[in-house]
């Protein structure tokens, strides 16, 4: 199966069109300040609550994001895990958290046995540039990692409605 | 009725790992929004999704505000056996969306 089979119908999708992602960059300003500050966990608190407070070591996860993005709104990531997905060997559960976005959590996907490889997919939102890290948790209780910075050019969050 | 898409091979063969992509039209409003008049747009995202193949859920998914609208997410599994791959989305209304696919297992 091809890999980009889904992405000219996802950008054909009247996502982000210009007029609004203008309405955007002429919002920043205005809702960056006008947004009350929120409490949130740091990204090492987010992280110790995943793993119930179990050492993350980094290593074994191997975690794609570009390095650069214009648009907050929709960063693709890939998580790949280093395991063979056997009963006795696997990954769990693979988590994304943020430094910097109004919450530290992004998603938890749930895997096992019957996953076969141990990758996963999506597209994430990120308000500014940051840390993000990705936590895989394997059969064996351990947890691993791997973080990325990302400089943002136009941040999610932010779009204006008018 | 939401579009959703979902893209997984017809046929494998058992013990075969296949990608399967899946993505639903939702806005997956942050609840960090406002609207024209200043008003917060309340928050409405897919918050749950998961995968069930051959008796079991092999793939699930916590979602947050911090996935992009119409959630996008690949993912693989084992070709066991013929029969229905399905998929169940859940939103904060806790509305769900339901999809599948049949695959054949030689």
């Amino acid at each position: 199966m091809a890999d980009h089979e889904l992405e000219p119908r996802l950008q054909s999708m009247p996502l982000l069109n210009r007029r609004e992602l203008m309405a955007g960059a002429a919002g920043l300003v205005l809702v960056s300040v006008a947004r009350p500050a929120q409490a949130r966990p740091a990204l090492a608190e987010a992280l110790r609550a995943f793993s119930g407070g179990a050492e993350i070591r980094p290593g074994k996860v191997t975690f794609e994001i570009p390095p650069l993005v214009e648009n907050g709104n929709a960063v693709g990531v890939t998580i790949t895990v280093d395991r063979p997905m056997s009963a006795s060997d696997h990954v769990r559960r693979i988590a994304m958290f943020n430094e910097k976005n109004p919450q530290a959590d992004v998603a938890v996907f749930q895997l096992g046995p019957r996953a076969g490889r141990a990758k996963v997919q999506t597209r994430i939102r990120l308000a500014d540039s940051q840390m993000v890290v990705a936590v895989a948790e394997l059969s064996d209780g351990s947890f691993w990692s791997s973080e990325a910075k990302v400089f943002v050019t136009l941040a999610a969050c932010v779009e204006d409605l008018s | 009725m939401t579009r959703t898409m979902i893209s997984a091979p017809e046929t494998a063969r058992a013990g075969d790992v296949v990608e399967i992509k899946a993505m639903i039209a939702h806005p997956m409003e942050t609840g960090y929004r406002v609207d024209a008049t200043g008003k917060p747009i309340p928050r409405n995202i897919i918050n749950r999704f998961e995968c069930t193949y051959d008796g079991e859920v092999v793939f699930a998914a916590d979602l947050h505000p911090a996935i992009s609208a119409n959630p996008f997410i690949a993912f693989s599994t084992i070709a066991t056996r013929s029969g229905p791959i399905s998929f169940t989305w859940t939103d904060d209304e806790g509305k769900t969306e339901t999809a599948s696919v049949e695959i054949q297992v030689e």
